[in-house]
């Protein structure tokens, strides 16, 4: 019964694909691979990632087709990468939100005999555990380290942590990292800032009445990084604040320039999709594979080297 | 069309304090009460009543005011409307792309994205109306099909689902500030220079007010409740809302043109969601394809809030503008105390609970049902 329910939802679907022409892209020769990850549809940073994958992949005359699940659900995302798995694609490319949750998906498409790199979020541990071939990312907690030790060395001794990734943990990493670095304990330096642009904007400006001596602020990706820049700009504290931001956009590096933010933590979202395209492809047509996985960030963008970057923001950087 | 009522003894006598009391937005009221005496014993020392956090959780409500004034409207026809917070989006979106991309003034783009938004509200409740499927399922599906084209329109022409450089186009434009503006600047200003209100003491901004204009979306949201509630209570038309949600057939034996209040109604539901999609991206000087996620819900727990029935033909504007006061400041209340922050969602789901329960025994001593 079960299977029959599972089958008429494959057919419908296969149904769908074929009339909208996602099903006619497969190439003689080249491999197919297909990279899955968990954001919603309307973050700006995986563009960058598809940009860098999309490259590699007519670098080489590969093909990759991205799927996500719409809305960041953890548990949509397992079944999409057990349908890829399903497939028997040449090559997937997965990130790790979660290992507990889509660890064993992930492990069972190595068990299938797919060769899968992962990126973006989770581990080098997490990926070497699942049977990855490696993973290409940045470490979530020694990116904020890192960027907490700058502002630290710019003599900050306290921030705002604007975390609009509150159930995902990478957030929480991203803040206790900057307070590591820091050297203070994170306490209630994290608010939960919701996704509404107003909503976030007015949290920031209520948190730093209510907190008048925070130093610094830190917002975890573009979502949160254009509201609180509004935020400071409307209190006028834009410029005399310390602002970190992670990732990049054409918005966030016109900060840069005008001086609202001192410097974004970029994770260089192009290798995260450039890079496992290529590895994939190495390790199918010639064998050979390097033997580590790859730190793509954190690389600080600040007014001194904003110039080549802003010239590729939302292209490639 | 009204008739004194002499002494009839068919008419139940009920007492004026009664009749002043026991009305849909009661419950809205206590719950408001009940709000704000919790965040004046908690935060009352906080910046959250000066005027620049009131201004800050006024500025949230305003936003959820907005909607809620249509979907109260909507939700008493009878009908939902679920693609209202994808219709955030996708308004702002439009606007953006067509000030951006097409290159039209900004009181252009904008006249265009309301036509184009008022129009699909129209297709939503035709379409309801036409198949007879419940206003639940259709709206379902556009919530996803006008979410779809967001992100695929701003992809395909920008590259990226976020189109910035609004900023510019709207400067000076009249009909934008109307949607992103804030009002009565001068009059801060020169209550600043008076002493009379607060003023920067650091930063760039040093010596003007902290709070420089009353942001246009809350004089909107109060204007909407006005007019909303006056149509709803003191016209025809606002008996034919009642009527066409309470019960649309013996609405329609007695001549209320039911199908076209229930689509006036989806118009206007889609017009306040296009109000707020606008306004966001004026305002920002940014259209994202994710703006409205989850709004059309947290639009209907006002309107629930506020005392109206999910089944239709009951519930009032002010209620629903209550609910959304008391949704807006629990939303950003807690960020001005020291109360780990993520907990604002059990507050609010107790506050819903509470609320729905007695506006429940309200209602039943207001029309007698078991």
């Amino acid at each position: 019964m079960k299977n029959r329910v599972l089958k008429a939802a494959l057919l419908a679907g296969l149904a769908v694909s074929a009339t909208l022409g996602f099903a006619g892209t497969a190439l003689a020769d080249g491999e197919k691979y297909v990279l899955i990850h968990h954001s919603p549809d309307s973050e700006t940073f995986w563009n960058t990632v598809k940009n860098g994958a999309s490259l590699a992949a007519e670098n080489v005359g590969a093909t990759v087709t991205f799927r996500n699940p719409p809305t960041g659900d953890l548990a949509d995302m397992v079944r999409i990468i057990q349908q890829t798995a399903a497939e028997k694609p040449d090559g997937i490319i997965v990130t790790i939100p979660d290992v507990e949750t889509v660890g064993g998906a992930i492990e069972d498409a190595v068990a299938k005999g797919i060769p899968v790199v992962t990126m973006n979020t989770g581990t080098a541990e997490e990926s070497k555990k699942l049977g990855a071939l490696l993973h290409v990312g940045q470490p979530e907690f020694d990116a904020g380290k890192g960027a907490g030790e700058r502002a630290k060395a710019a003599g900050i001794t306290s921030f705002l942590c604007v975390n609009s990734l509150f159930p995902n943990i990478a957030g929480q990493q991203r803040c206790e990292g900057f307070a590591a670095g820091l050297g203070v304990p994170l306490g209630d330096q994290m608010i939960d800032s919701g996704t509404d642009a107003t909503e976030i904007a007015n949290r920031v400006k209520a948190y730093l009445s209510n907190h008048p001596d925070t130093g610094a602020v830190l917002t975890l990706g573009p979502m949160t990084a254009l509201p609180t820049i509004k935020a400071l700009k409307d209190t006028g504290l834009a410029g005399t604040i310390f602002f970190a931001t992670f990732d990049l956009t054409p918005e966030i590096s016109q900060a840069i320039k005008d001086g609202v933010i001192n410097f974004a933590i970029d994770q260089q979202p192009f290798l995260q999709g450039y890079l496992p395209v290529i590895t994939l492809t190495n390790d199918l047509r010639y064998g050979v594979l390097q033997a580590n996985s790859v730190l793509s960030g954190p690389g600080f963008v600040t007014k001194d080297n904003l110039a080549l970057v802003e010239s590729l923001a939302g292209k490639y950087r | 069309m009204t008739t004194t009522i002499g002494a009839d003894e068919r008419v139940k006598h009920t007492s004026t304090v009664r009749r002043a009391l026991v009305r849909p937005e009661l419950g809205a009221m206590g719950g408001t009460i009940a709000v704000f005496a919790f965040f004046i014993i908690l935060a009352g020392n906080t910046q959250m009543f000066a005027l620049d956090g009131i201004m800050n959780w006024s500025t949230v409500s305003a936003q959820f005011v907005v909607l809620a004034v249509g979907v109260s409207l909507l939700m008493i026809t009878g009908e939902f409307d679920l693609s209202l917070g994808s219709m955030v989006g996708f308004s702002g979106m439009m606007f953006g792309l067509l000030a951006v991309y097409v290159g039209l003034p900004a009181w252009a783009a904008i006249g265009v994205t309301v036509l184009a938004c008022g129009l699909i509200g129209a297709i939503n409740g035709l379409l309801v109306i036409r198949t007879g499927l419940p206003s639940f399922i259709v709206t379902l599906a556009f919530m996803f099909i006008l979410r779809g084209l967001t992100i695929w329109s701003a992809i395909t022409f920008n590259k990226q689902p976020v189109v910035s450089g609004i900023a510019d186009i709207s400067a000076g434009d009249p009909v934008a500030w109307l949607f992103g503006g804030k009002a009565l600047g001068a009059l801060f200003a020169w209550l600043g220079e008076q002493g009379w209100i607060a003023t920067y003491t650091r930063g760039t901004r040093m010596g003007q007010p902290i709070v420089d204009g009353i942001p246009m979306l809350i004089i909107w949201a109060i204007v909407m409740v006005i007019v909303g509630q006056w149509v709803l209570t003191r016209t025809r038309f606002g008996n034919w809302i009642y009527a066409a949600g309470g019960d649309p057939q013996a609405a329609r034996y007695i001549g209320v043109p039911v199908a076209r209040v229930k689509v006036a109604m989806f118009i206007v539901a889609a017009l306040c969601a296009t109000l707020l999609g606008i306004s966001q991206a004026v305002e920002f000087g940014s259209a994202a394809s994710d703006r409205g996620m989850m709004k059309e819900f947290e639009a209907i727990i006002c309107v629930v809030i506020g005392g109206a029935l999910l089944t239709g033909g009951y519930g009032s504007v002010i209620g629903a503008a209550l609910g959304a006061v008391i949704f807006g400041v629990v939303q950003q209340g807690l960020f001005f105390t020291n109360v780990e922050s993520s907990l604002f969602r059990v507050f609010l789901g107790s506050i819903l609970l509470a609320a729905v329960i007695a506006n429940t025994y309200i209602r039943r001593a207001i029309t007698g049902e078991r």
